[in-house]
């Protein structure tokens, strides 16, 4: 785990004395995450990178998890589904299951917080806890069109919290608390994204069977149907039809989603007869997928939601030309044109990948474009930053705060 | 030699960080937009006008403000859009009197041109109003002559840089940045600091006005 002098190098000396600079003004706070999965997906893998950081930086912070079985489960994915706007049949009895489970947290899970940081619908109801201390909700799911049935049972529980975070401008919704803008991170130091030598991308390569000779068209995310696997096999077979490239699917799965299997399924029997095609399930192998997008000539990521889209933020800290939808965070880390492409349709997917295939040098800029876009404002310390600001704007109001 | 005058004061580096809150207020159309302009906070016109500062510190490929940029991009506005980006924020020494700039430019716009009422953007691409969030930090960097104060500058964040020259100005309503308040006042160099309140900020990336800064400081202690 890499230490916060190590971040220096990247971002600067002085970016860090910020950091402690803001850290020193936690001291004796205690800082209580809160979510359901210690592994897989984006939220488990900023934890997993951030509470260390905050430690050394002197903020006491903790991580605690709430449990819940494959039923909960199950519920709390159609909830993700419904709040990103697919069409879900909710039920009255799911919403007693996500209760029932909710109390049992409630007796089990220990606020050991000044601020407690609750992240995503899971582990919501928790804030009927809320004692004198100050109550942070972290929606990291596109809710810009949410299925209202579910968002409105949702309301009731967020308006009893201090503040709501979103990851963009768009998620915003009228509620009667404030509500940040605070964009996911990636961590350059991480096994996904720090610099690797050739020779191991080769070695990934040759265990996976995939040429060096052709176009590498990959993406990276869960086999999750707003990921849009079979429609990214849609656009590489128009690709592939006038230029010899290769497709790699490659994601793995999260305790939290039941439905990961399934959609497997059907993305295998879209590309069974494809040669070209590489469906790989990598279970947290994080050097594999950054040897996977290193070694690609471009990364799509044709979500039809995204919460924010941290893979682009990835392929684009690796200087990678970048095809992606135009939903929910990615259009912050995309100016389209400027650092990759944004797209509506897989036809649209499709003729950007083919304008980049043949356009290496245009291709080239737009990567370099978008690192330095990254570098500047999608870094886990700018993160840290933002969290620890967060942190403290929960006992300062105004728009001018002299610290 | 310049740098061997001490200030009456020291100048203490300060920094500014922010955060971004969300408003709730959406614009699909330029009169909601019009109509939000007059009504939201003035730490959201701030935002709207400065966010691409802080967003680009090495280069900018956007319209120097939100507005021009969805008025042109999203709204196809592309006249309106000019004239917004072309705003000389530098001639305003607070936020009220840009808003009426902004507004009277917006309204004006929409009594000549007919069709602009009559667009509608995507939902999906709504302008969303946010404001920002200050917090400014005092930073363990001083500076008591211009020696110091040139090295300094190489020290500091851009965040720091900014605050000194923007902020301070326009949020705090500052009569200059407050470079050129310290060099005038306590170091009685009233060339230098007009020599840096004289050019625009406002067309520069940080990275470059950074390096400028340092070079008109540099060359002043070389005279």
């Amino acid at each position: 785990m890499a230490q916060i002098r190590e971040y220096i190098p990247i971002v600067g000396q002085s970016v860090i004395e910020d950091l402690q600079l803001l850290a020193d003004r936690l001291r004796g706070k205690i800082i209580q995450h809160i979510n359901s999965t210690a592994v897989g997906g984006g939220v488990a893998e900023i934890l997993n990178r951030m509470v260390p950081l905050l430690k050394e930086l002197g903020v006491d912070t903790r991580w605690d998890l709430i449990k819940g079985g494959e039923q909960f489960f199950e519920v709390t994915k159609k909830f993700h589904n419904a709040l990103h706007g697919r069409k879900e049949s909710i039920t009255q009895r799911d919403f007693d299951i996500f209760m029932d489970a909710s109390s049992k947290n409630i007796e089990e899970v220990v606020i050991t917080g000044d601020i407690v940081f609750v992240h995503d619908p899971q582990p919501i109801v928790l804030v009927k806890k809320k004692s004198d201390n100050k109550w942070i909700w972290r929606c990291h799911i596109d809710v810009s069109n949410p299925n209202q049935k579910v968002w409105n049972f949702l309301k009731e529980f967020i308006g009893k919290y201090d503040s709501v975070v979103f990851s963009a401008p768009s998620f915003s919704q009228p509620l009667p608390i404030r509500q940040f803008l605070i964009s996911p991170s990636i961590d350059p130091l991480s096994d996904k994204n720090k610099d690797l030598p050739q020779e191991t991308i080769d070695v990934v390569l040759r265990k996976y069977g995939i040429s060096k000779d052709k176009p590498i068209l990959t993406q990276i995310s869960r086999f999750d149907r707003l990921k849009d696997p079979v429609g990214v096999i849609e656009a590489y077979q128009q690709v592939k039809r006038y230029i010899d490239c290769q497709l790699i699917l490659a994601g793995g799965a999260a305790v939290d989603d039941p439905e990961g299997i399934e959609v497997l399924e059907e993305v295998k029997e879209k590309a069974k007869k494809d040669r070209d095609i590489h469906i790989l399930l990598l279970s947290q192998n994080d050097i594999e997928i950054n040897a996977l997008q290193r070694a690609s000539t471009i990364i799509i990521q044709k979500s039809l939601k995204e919460g924010f889209g941290l893979t682009v933020s990835e392929a684009l800290w690796k200087a990678k030309p970048v095809v992606a939808s135009n939903v929910g965070g990615i259009p912050l880390q995309i100016k389209h044109k400027y650092s990759g492409l944004l797209c509506h349709s897989i036809d649209g997917a499709a003729f950007a990948i083919k304008q980049l295939l043949n356009s290496p040098e245009y291709a080239k800029k737009l990567g370099e474009n978008g690192r330095e876009h990254i570098k500047n404002n999608f870094l886990l310390t700018r993160h840290l930053r933002e969290y620890m600001l967060l942190f403290l704007s929960l006992y300062h109001q105004g728009d001018v705060v002299y610290l | 030699m310049a740098e061997l005058r001490e200030a009456k004061e020291p100048f203490r580096f300060h920094t500014r960080l922010h955060l971004t809150e969300l408003t709730g207020f959406k614009a699909g159309t330029l009169e909601q937009l019009l109509f939000l302009i007059k009504k939201v906070p003035g730490s959201s016109i701030y935002h709207h006008t400065h966010r691409f500062l802080q967003q680009h510190q090495y280069l900018s490929p956007e319209p120097p403000n939100d507005f021009a940029y969805w008025v042109t991009e999203v709204m196809g506005e592309d006249e309106l859009g000019e004239k917004l980006a072309s705003i000389d924020t530098i001639q305003y020494h607070a936020i009220r009197n840009l808003r009426e700039r902004i507004v009277f430019t917006i309204d004006d716009h929409l009594k000549k041109s007919s069709s602009a009422k009559l667009k509608f953007s995507r939902k999906d691409e709504e302008f969303c109003f946010m404001k920002s969030v200050s917090f400014i930090v005092p930073t363990a960097y001083i500076a008591v002559n211009l020696k110091q104060f040139a090295e300094t500058l190489e020290k500091v964040t851009f965040d720091s840089i900014y605050f000194h020259i923007f902020e301070s100005r326009l949020r705090l309503e500052r009569s200059s940045n407050d470079f050129s308040n310290w060099i005038e006042n306590s170091l009685g160099d009233k060339k230098l600091a007009n020599d840096i309140s004289r050019f625009d900020p406002y067309t520069q990336t940080l990275e470059n006005l950074k390096k400028i800064l340092i070079r008109i400081v540099k060359k002043r202690i070389e005279e």
